[in-house]
């Protein structure tokens, strides 16, 4: 599968690797398109978040410099962004974790006599990428809006307060990042659940342990590699994101994140460099992040 | 989107080959008692899957609607919107999907081509850089997709290209190179070496060996990469809105109507594409299931 990326390591070559100038042929054009056009971009980038104001004034024109201040700027003006784009991305991130795993779960091994409900379950997964993200995203605020059935009827048996609202609140974008990247989660958990050797569970209940502890001893620990996998597939893009936090979808103007803030300076405001510096800013840290939790996690042998 | 690896799985469904079949570990454990555990997950997993579809519900359920220009409260059933999909707003819609499906198919072909080299290459020979190699390819699928867009948008702003459907296609067919890879790779590695020998030991040149042995065999694999970059590239609205300029594709019509309510039509399309996908999805997975049974019979 795809997620073979993230969740195994490199697959073994059956046939002996031999030296040729065919090798060179069928790399060079797809190596070349994504030199030209993702790592050029990236130093691109790097040198656009360095740069100065043109010194005619133009809006929207600047000129090649050091003016590494504008990452100070940047910092400063966004920090609350930048926080809040971690923050949700982290607590979404969670939330799929714990609602995919049982799903994960009775998908890889409680239902593995049954092959063609094993499929037919994975669709059901993924069924929400075959309907626009924008469209999904926008079904849940008309689902959620003031005037619904699901709010007024929780108004009226007194479970909201009768001023509550969800669209516009931190709790409302959670909600959005979470639902949008479940299948990102349940996916790589369930390659990994679908290959645990389940001798090793019974291995454990023969030696006495709970159904909880073996869970926690053995399943857990044998399901690493999906769980590294399905976090970091859900936090990378929920860092990123701009949609769910975006006034017309499900954020207010106090949920705004780094994505927000990129796409006003770079499409809106034309203030290049800062748009540059806040991407720069968001990819170190997701580098780093993902860096150190891959290490703690002891699979750096996935990536 | 988000799009990001979508529907790689769906598709893994696809490219898995039926020798993962067989390497299956043992079967669930023999069942002891029935306990709290045996409906308790079951039951969970029911109310999951009905959240989880939910807003697709009310996406088709709306697209009946009889709304006048935006598509929030419910006015009446009809099958009108189905009918004159792109009689709203002098076809703006159906513009916007037309631009999504050009773009999506071009994308397609040339990732998809560039990728299947890559992993053949990779699976077959031997070269030096290997590992920077592996890190190029990888890195795109870790990289958000804003970084992605505002990268490649500072770039034609640095290099002086004005934004247009050309640079989208640029934009979606870098994105989606790295998952071809991925999904073709998988099944480069997975084919019978023995059949391609066998090619050889009947004089067949080396030619004739890739073309009417390892191509054929590659293909259910790169159709999947293909419908994977399809997919993407279709659903992509981050990259797009940073490289589209004043083109506009089926998110991003829906993105800039949001403000002022999509109209039902939208809802129309995403319907019909969510309806052709299932059937193309469910499909395949049913006739492997039948595939893998008749192997299954034929060997046991």
């Amino acid at each position: 599968m795809a997620f073979a990326a993230f969740s195994t390591a490199e697959v073994q070559p059956q046939v002996t690797r031999r030296k040729s100038p065919i090798a060179l042929f069928l790399l060079l054009p797809g190596i070349l398109y994504l030199v030209l056009f993702f790592l050029t971009p990236l130093f691109s980038l790097i040198l656009t978040s360095l740069q100065a104001p043109s010194e005619f004034g133009d809006i929207g024109v600047y000129d090649y410099a050091f003016n590494w201040q504008n990452y100070v700027t940047v910092i400063q003006d966004y920090w609350p962004h930048i926080l809040r784009s971690f923050g949700y991305a982290l607590l979404a991130t969670v939330f799929a974790l714990l609602f995919s795993y049982p799903i994960a779960y009775f998908i890889g091994v409680k239902a593995r006599r049954w092959p063609l409900l094993q499929s037919l379950m994975l669709v059901l997964v993924i069924a929400p990428f075959f309907i626009s993200f924008l469209l999904r995203t926008l079904a849940w605020k008309q689902i959620l809006s003031d005037e619904s059935l699901i709010i007024t009827s929780l108004k009226a048996i007194g479970l909201l307060g009768p001023d509550a609202y969800f669209a516009g609140t931190p709790f409302a974008v959670v909600f959005g990042l979470t639902y949008n990247f479940i299948p990102f989660m349940t996916l790589p958990l369930y390659t990994t659940l679908e290959r645990l050797d389940t001798r090793y569970l019974e291995a454990g209940s023969d030696l006495y342990a709970n159904a909880f502890t073996v869970f926690r001893k053995v399943t857990i620990p044998l399901s690493m590699p999906g769980i590294v996998a399905g976090t970091l597939l859900t936090f990378i893009p929920a860092a990123g994101d701009y949609v769910n936090a975006s006034r017309d979808f499900l954020g207010g103007p106090d949920t705004q994140m780094m994505g927000n803030v990129i796409e006003a300076n770079f499409l809106v405001l034309l203030n290049y460099p800062a748009a540059a510096a806040l991407s720069i800013i968001l990819m170190a840290a997701i580098l780093i992040l993902v860096g150190v939790y891959v290490k703690r996690s002891g699979t750096e042998d996935l990536l | 989107m988000s799009g990001e690896v979508q529907a790689a799985a769906v598709l893994g469904g696809l490219t898995e080959s039926e020798e993962s079949e067989t390497r299956r570990p043992p079967q669930a454990p023999r069942r002891r008692r029935l306990g709290l555990g045996d409906w308790l997950l079951p039951a969970y997993v029911v109310i999951a899957f009905v959240f989880l579809l939910i807003p697709i519900a009310y996406t088709f359920v709306f697209s009946f609607n009889d709304s006048l220009k935006s598509n929030i409260a419910w006015r009446g059933f009809t099958f009108d919107k189905w009918l004159n999909v792109c009689n709203v707003e002098g076809g703006a819609v159906c513009e916007a999907f037309g631009n999504s499906i050009l773009i999506g198919v071009v994308s397609t072909v040339v990732a998809t081509t560039l990728g299947t080299m890559i992993a053949i290459a990779l699976v077959r020979y031997r070269f030096r850089a290997r590992s920077s190699i592996s890190l190029l390819l990888f890195l795109p699928m870790a990289t958000p997709e804003v970084v992605l867009g505002a990268g490649l948008a500072a770039q034609f702003l640095a290099v002086g290209v004005p934004k247009d459907m050309t640079t989208i296609i640029l934009a979606h067919t870098m994105f989606c190179i790295s998952f071809v890879v991925v999904t073709v790779k998988a099944r480069v590695a997975s084919l019978d070496p023995a059949l391609e020998e066998a090619g050889r030991d009947l004089y067949g040149s080396p030619r004739e060996v890739f073309w009417r042995i390892t191509f054929p065999l590659l293909t259910p694999g790169i159709m999947a990469a293909a419908l994977l970059s399809f997919a993407l590239s279709f659903d992509d609205f981050i990259i797009t809105n940073f490289n589209s300029g004043s083109v506009t594709t089926f998110p991003k019509y829906i993105y800039i109507s949001a403000a002022r309510g999509i109209p039902a039509e939208a809802n129309v399309i995403a319907s019909a594409v969510f309806i052709v996908a299932l059937v193309i999805v469910v499909g395949a997975q049913v006739s492997r299931a039948a595939r893998a049974k008749r192997l299954a019979a034929q060997t046991g």
